[in-house]
């Protein structure tokens, strides 16, 4: 039942760059192996390989003791291996059992076996614990649900070792809670699985053993129980990762730039009031769906609203569009970098410049100017990039984010709104973005952070507001901010 | 922003020579050279094979020839570019031009009785001409943007809408410029400026605008932000829907510009006037290197793309190789291999 895998000496290169130098390692059947390393590791590609996406440049990749090379996913998948994408590979506008069955149909002659799928499918979900008709569209899931239903696809096609990326990024506590369960009786059913995550305390709760890579090496293996997270973290970035947060300073106290009391987004959140002082770094914590994002893009206009003032610097304010709200000193960097954030078909330069291109217009567009402030928002915010003239998706997703916040702030603001700064960032980049927003309050900006990962917003925020279901739950001071208080709020346990 | 903090792991440099070479995506590097230097390089070749194949083709008398009939679809592209670059489609372009020329006709006509100076009313059907394409444009503009309805749809109904006008206002016939008014206009196509035909400089001039607008000013950068993602460009405080409807505006300033040349050439306007513009403005912008599904594109392309199309139906028409009734068709090959060449950019 459970699967041996083996890499022997793995390498690849895309062109005249090599990710991959030689990685060997086992992987333990039935066990849960947690793959670490920062982005760019090579640690997707690997598993890229693993399951049929790409081809190894050199060495051997052996199932069970016989060396396999995989032409597809579907070769793979044929072995017994499957990857769960962190975007779902799932036709939308196709029900549940459509999808667990998609490519290989049951037929009864020439019609299709509709209710033989749905029997199948529901015993699939069953598996998974997951109980919605197998005639669900999947549009209609949560992100949650989609997620169980792509492993009880792979389970259905007697997957033996499945490969999870990043596999709560999008979940809420409790639904990850429900995850790591059905890891644990997958687990013990023989099922082999790889999981991949930047978040080291599921790391080290869930995972049995640790691999570490680091630039496309393997660096070590051994029992996650004999390595404390500070120690991953260290073997990650390969040097000494002392204080990730920079010293917290206290805002001078002022009149609030921001001043938002009674905001109401229609389906999303109810009655918001909250302010933001000068120098202030203000948090918002909460579930997935607690509203969160969905009220500031209200307050830009972006959502519907209804009632409620705003104020920026004590003016009354009411934004129709982000174009509104940008004039009147507040910015938005959304939570979706690739989707809302960034144009990765453009090149950096006309990404920075966008949201400030009239500071470099007079009235004609001045490359010159541009240029100049492309090279400095490149060494203020450290971006790291080869050539200048690339376009933003030839960046890493660490240096990706530092140019859209370089980006947000190009026009000056006095409020920025950072939604989940650090998604999919590898820790040392995460670092370097959180004494970047350090910088920006110490500027006596007012700065908004939204994000899921208590610990950052424990460390970086001088204040809290937690939402849930739409409404403020508490918003708690820099002396009553622990992970405890955070999720009592959040979950309505308080 | 001062300085990042100098305990940063990252040390703040600027052009890194270890950080990850670009990955490899938007194409590869022959594809992007293909699409910068394949209409241009496809144009000389064409002209040479012209001016192997007959050599009545390589004359000032037929380039000259070749360039004013190029002009009308010229100009119509250069306002496609702008539509297409941000996103989206204008089908209706031909059907427009043609009922723009009606109208045209008609007012010239019915004014000139009452004003007495041709020149007088031959301005105010050209002014007529501008407003009736600047409205237009806003109406797809609106339609699209407002109304949200794809721009496929829009511009596929108002073709059939202003063609079907055209020919209800014109009797399934023709409507003709009284002879007086046709001679004041007439200059507008024949007349030349130091040997070069009027119609020539005015596309030469609109591109030169095009090319700037696009290039050089907040618009165009706008318009190619949204063509490239326009919910990134509406989260980056863009007016996206502004500037769209500003590029239906533009395209509809085009098509009555390219009217109002054209019109003096036959004095009438009739059901077939315009018919398949579409197709070569489209085509002139895809073949110039604009890709359809927006965001890159370049105005100097466009151009050559149109004068490409030309000189495929230049050529047609010189010899003998292949019938001159299959221009159509010979347009639509090329934009099936130009989209061919182009495709599997993500």
């Amino acid at each position: 039942m459970s699967l041996h895998v083996r890499f022997d000496a793995i390498t690849k290169d895309f062109g005249p760059v090599q990710v991959l130098h030689g990685v060997s390692f086992d992987i333990a059947p039935g066990t849960v192996l947690g793959l670490l390393g920062e982005n760019g590791a090579g640690k997707s590609t690997l598993m890229k390989i693993l399951s049929g996406y790409e081809r190894p440049s050199g060495g051997t990749l052996s199932i069970d003791g016989e060396a396999r090379a995989f032409r597809s996913s579907r070769d793979a998948e044929d072995a017994g291996v499957v990857l769960i994408h962190q975007e779902f590979n799932l036709a939308e506008d196709l029900t549940v059992a459509q999808n667990i069955f998609l490519g290989r149909e049951k037929r009864r002659g020439w019609r299709l076996d509709d209710p033989g799928m749905r029997r199948a499918a529901q015993e699939a979900l069953g598996a998974v614990g997951l109980a919605v008709d197998p005639d669900t569209r999947v549009r209609d899931l949560i992100v949650a649900e989609k997620q169980l239903v792509e492993i009880a696809k792979a389970l259905s096609r007697s997957a033996r070792l499945l490969v999870m990326d990043e596999p709560t990024a999008t979940l809420t506590p409790s639904e990850s809670q429900r995850l790591f369960g059905l890891i644990r009786s997958l687990r013990a059913q023989g099922v082999t699985i790889v999981y991949i995550s930047h978040k080291l305390d599921e790391v080290a709760r869930i995972t049995d053993e640790i691999v570490v890579m680091r630039d496309g090496r393997f660096v070590m293996r051994g029992p996650t129980a004999q390595h404390s997270r500070q120690q991953m973290a260290n073997l990650m970035v390969g040097r000494e990762l002392s204080n990730m947060f920079p010293v917290r300073r206290r805002p001078e106290p002022a009149a609030p730039l921001l001043a938002v009391r009674g905001l109401n987004v229609p389906g999303w959140a109810r009655d918001v009031s909250f302010e933001v002082r000068p120098g202030e770094i203000l948090g918002f914590a909460g579930l997935v769906g607690a509203g969160r994002t969905e009220l500031f893009e209200g307050l830009l206009g972006l959502r519907a609203r209804e009632g409620g003032t705003v104020e920026i610097e004590g003016q009354a304010v009411a934004f129709a569009d982000p174009r509104a709200a940008a004039r009147a000193g507040l910015t938005y960097l959304s939570e979706d970098r690739k989707g809302c954030g960034l144009h990765v078909r453009l090149p950096l330069q006309d990404n920075l410049t966008l949201m400030d291109l009239d500071r470099h217009a007079h009235p004609w567009l001045d490359r010159r100017s541009e240029a100049a402030a492309l090279t400095r928002a490149v060494a203020d915010f450290g971006i790291r990039t080869r050539d200048l003239g690339a376009r933003a998706g030839a960046l890493s997703g660490g240096n990706q984010q530092k140019l859209a916040m370089a980006k947000v702030l190009q026009p000056g603001p006095r409020v920025v709104v950072l939604d989940e700064p650090t998604r999919g960032v590898d820790v040392g980049a995460k670092r370097d973005i959180y004494f970047l927003i350090d910088q920006v309050a110490a500027e006596g900006r007012g700065v908004v952070v939204i994000s899921s990962e208590l610990m950052e917003l424990i460390g970086l925020c001088h204040r809290v507001v937690v939402m849930r279901a739409g409404t403020v739950q508490a918003t708690l001071d820099a002396d009553h901010l622990t992970e405890e208080e955070l999720i009592a709020h959040a979950t309505g346990t308080h | 922003m001062p300085p990042a903090p100098t305990d940063s792991l990252t040390p703040p440099i600027g052009i890194d020579p270890t950080a990850p070479a670009p990955a490899r995506r938007g194409g590869t590097p022959w594809r992007q050279r293909l699409r910068e230097t394949g209409p241009i390089a496809g144009l000389v070749l064409l002209c040479i094979a012209g001016t192997l194949l007959n050599p009545d083709f390589a004359t000032w008398d037929n380039a000259m020839n070749v360039l004013t009939r190029t002009a009308f679809i010229g100009i119509i592209a250069v306002g496609m570019s702008f539509v297409i670059i941000s996103g989206g489609i204008d089908l209706s372009v031909g059907s427009m031009a043609a009922l723009i020329a009606g109208c045209m006709i008609l007012v010239m006509n019915a004014l000139a009785p009452h004003i007495g100076s041709p020149v007088t009313a031959v301005l105010l059907g050209m002014a007529v001409a501008l407003v009736l394409g600047a409205s237009f444009g806003l109406a797809h503009g609106l339609l699209i943007t407002k109304g949200r309805i794809e721009p496929f749809i829009v511009t596929l109904g108002t073709l059939g809408i202003f063609r079907a006008y055209l020919t209800y206002f014109a009797n399934g016939g023709a409507i003709t410029l009284d002879g007086t008014l046709s001679d004041v206009y007439s200059p507008v196509y024949y007349a030349s400026w130091l040997g070069i035909p009027v119609p020539i400089w005015v596309f030469a001039a609109m591109a030169l605008a095009g090319a700037f607008l696009l290039n050089r000013t907040r618009y165009g950068r706008y318009v190619q932000a949204i063509g490239s993602n326009e919910q990134v460009a509406r989260y980056s405080a863009v007016a996206v829907d502004r500037v769209k409807i500003l590029t239906y505006v533009l395209l509809g300033c085009c098509v009555a510009v390219a009217t109002l040349l054209y019109v003096p050439r036959l004095g009438s306007a009739s059901p077939t006037t315009g018919l398949l513009w579409e197709l070569e403005a489209i085509a002139a912008v895809i073949v110039g290197g604009t890709a359809l599904k927006g965001g890159e594109g370049r105005i100097l392309g466009t151009v050559i793309g149109a004068v490409l199309l030309s000189v495929i139906s230049n050529l047609l028409n010189l010899t003998s190789i292949i019938s001159v009734y299959l221009n159509a068709a010979v347009q639509g090959f090329v934009i099936i291999i130009v989209a061919f060449l182009q495709r599997g950019r993500r």
